[in-house]
């Protein structure tokens, strides 16, 4: 629990640095901070796998690409960008953070509004087991995917050199 | 822990490793080919590969598998007659958009093997669609059959046209994956399982998270069929890719999204029937009225074809929202979406023809005196448009008896009347090219080639035989759809 209690007030706290520095390099590595402490708290939570997930895929992928576009923009600076959208925006947006808190309170303190139908057995989340279902029921569409990603890649070759050849 | 290897039936899947492997195969002549010679080969290689998976597919008729069964559990991937009769519209779909593209592509300066190989990895996709018994395969093949067409519909960029075509496609298509995702994810906590049957069995007792699983589930394969209100893509996507994208998107992607929205609602929600058949009857109705309505007014041909598409989708969805309370619903779906194949992909193979540089020859304006300078394929033209609109002897007629009749069948009177309404609204746009065609004097003209004509003679042959002789194919389709839903029932 106290644990818990200081991995919550510091992934709040680097959340909320993100938000508030000036500096768009600086946010990007807020966002890290934050990210390795979800990881860290998905580790309390007894899911190994997700955690190791999220500090490959989030902070390690989705942040390099992050900060790659910062830097080749060198969008590092905030200019002073208030004033268009103007207050009804900060309205919008306040009054849909209630929503959002009233929804979670009632929620928490009234009990699952919505129970959802558990899986059948124990689920073993240990990188193993997760890695055994992979390859014995979902290994199909792990197959899948794999023509998928092909896809994508051709994809994206095809559109980045299309000008130089399609003029031939 | 050990590994269980799961029973694998590498034979039912050919059909699909050879369309997928083909697309590799071109990918990776280009290593030991000259770019010129790959360029040259790559539709012959389309063409043998399409057509070993279509006769390992005729020969899976009459047959049912499953394969990739783990231990314990459900089959991923399941082949009955309904998968099988849908692999053949699919690699059909493959053939004549190869030989339309194979004389269009140079003359537009579009010619690259790429093409080919996206082509036959989305074909890939859209087979799995039919094939798949588990909800996450269902999303993979989705996206398989997504990712290929959002690229190929950029594929004359820098063209301004074709890259917003391209951008809005795949905004649209993430963001319609995105709810389809979420859908699946609400159903697994309604249900407790992805695979397609344990969700049949756990579906009625899932409440208020399945229903909102459904209808999320709903939204996802509207976008992707281009059913009203979600079809504001459609003609800015249509009209700005390459027209043979335009052809191969408008019948694959389109059939492809019903082969999964068939499978998963009629038989794995099909105890919620009472729940979405109003909904998907209301969202039919709108779709026959927005797309029959606004063509009238599209000056472009691309443009008017893909509110076109739409109003199909309409006819369609009339089918899947009589599937469950009519043994015909299931049935008619597929010979119409088999006849609209044909149809369709004729009336594109025509419009290509008239297409005399990207983007240049695709108004209505253009097809002015086509009946002088080349009498038939104005003729074959004629009869793409009396089919689309339903008027006898054509496949398109047929189609819209067997729909119209399942409708009333399910007790639906009011949507089989907005259909005949319709239907008459239709006749107005797809007469007006006629009339075009034949009544005025115009400088059009076709660029005519021997593998586009045999498209064309090879649609028109089709439209006619499903025109004339309905009864032999209907009792196809119909045991197609008897039997691929009596199956994911017992399995």
């Amino acid at each position: 629990m106290v644990l818990f209690i200081i991995l919550a007030i510091s992934a709040v706290a680097a959340a909320l640095g993100m938000l508030f520095s000036r500096n768009a390099v600086h946010s990007a590595l807020f966002l890290v901070l934050n990210f390795a402490i979800v990881a860290a708290l998905y580790l309390t939570l007894n899911a190994p796998f997700i955690a190791m997930v999220q500090i490959t895929v989030y902070a390690g992928a989705i942040i390099v690409l992050f900060l790659f576009v910062i830097m080749l923009l060198g969008a590092e600076q905030l200019r002073g960008v208030a004033g268009d959208g103007g207050v009804w925006q900060r309205w919008l947006a306040g009054g849909l953070t209630a929503v959002l808190l009233i929804s979670f309170a009632s929620i928490l303190f009234q009990g699952n509004a919505i129970t959802p139908a558990s899986a059948a057995g124990v689920i073993d989340t240990s990188p193993a087991a997760l890695g055994l279902r992979l390859f014995e029921a979902y290994v199909f569409p792990f197959e899948v995917t794999g023509v998928l990603l092909l896809a994508a890649i051709i994809g994206v070759v095809v559109l980045s050199i299309s000008k130089k050849r399609g003029q031939q | 822990m050990e590994f269980v290897t799961p029973t694998i039936n590498i034979l039912i899947v050919l059909p699909v490793l050879l369309v997928a492997g083909g697309g590799a195969l071109l990918m990776l002549l280009e290593l030991f080919m000259a770019e010129e010679r790959v360029k040259q080969w790559a539709p012959t290689l389309a063409i043998i590969v399409l057509a070993l998976a279509f006769l390992q597919t005729i020969g899976l008729w009459g047959q049912t598998h499953t394969t990739f069964t783990p231990e314990g559990s459900s089959p991923m991937v399941i082949l009955d007659n309904f998968a099988t009769f849908l692999n053949v519209i699919f690699l059909l779909t493959g053939f004549f958009t190869v030989l339309i593209s194979v004389n269009y592509l140079p003359r537009v300066g579009l010619n690259r093997s790429e093409y080919y190989m996206l082509m036959l990895f989305s074909l890939s996709g859209m087979m799995l669609m039919g094939m798949a018994n588990d909800l996450i395969l269902v999303f993979l093949a989705l996206e398989v059959l997504s990712i290929p067409l959002y690229i190929l519909a950029g594929l004359s960029r820098p063209r301004p046209e074709s890259e917003e075509s391209a951008m809005k496609y795949f905004f649209l298509g993430a963001f319609s994956s995105a709810i389809f995702v979420f859908g699946i994810a609400l159903t697994y906590g309604a249900t407790g399982s992805t695979a397609l049957p344990a969700v049949l069995a756990g579906v009625s007792n899932g409440g208020a998270l399945a229903l909102a699983g459904v209808a999320m589930m709903l939204v996802g394969f509207g976008f992707k069929v281009a059913a009203a209100p979600f079809h504001m893509w459609t003609p800015d996507v249509y009209e700005g890719a390459p027209t043979v994208v335009t052809a191969f998107m408008s019948v694959g992607a389109k059939v492809g999204g019903f082969a999964a929205m068939l499978r998963v609602f009629v038989s794995a929600f099909g105890s919620l029937g009472q729940t979405w058949v109003p909904a998907v009857a209301v969202i039919a109705a709108i779709t026959l009225i927005i797309g029959n309505v606004v063509a009238i007014v599209q000056p472009n041909i691309k443009r008017m074809l893909a509110y076109s598409s739409i109003a199909h989708a309409g006819y369609i969805l009339m089918a899947v929202a009589a599937s469950v309370n009519s043994p015909d619903g299931v049935s008619a779906a597929l010979f119409y979406m088999f006849a609209y194949l044909f149809t369709n992909l004729g009336a594109f193979a025509i419009a290509i023809a008239a297409e005399r540089k990207l983007g240049e020859g695709v108004m209505l304006d253009d097809y002015k005196g086509l009946a002088k300078r080349s009498p038939l394929l104005a003729l074959a033209m004629a009869y793409f448009m009396l089919s689309l609109t339903g008027i006898p002897p054509t496949g398109g007629f047929s189609g819209k008896f067997f729909v119209f009749r399942a409708t009333l069948e399910a007790g639906l009177v009011w949507l089989a009347v907005v259909g005949v309404i319709t239907s008459v609204v239709s006749g107005y746009y797809y007469l007006r090219v006629v009339y075009l065609m034949y009544m005025y004097d115009g400088e059009g003209e076709l660029h005519t080639k021997p593998a586009l004509l045999t498209a064309v003679a090879l649609t028109v042959l089709a439209t006619l035989v499903l025109g004339l002789l309905p009864g032999a194919w209907y009792e196809i389709t119909k045991q197609a759809a008897l039997q691929g839903l009596q199956v994911l029932a017992g399995g």
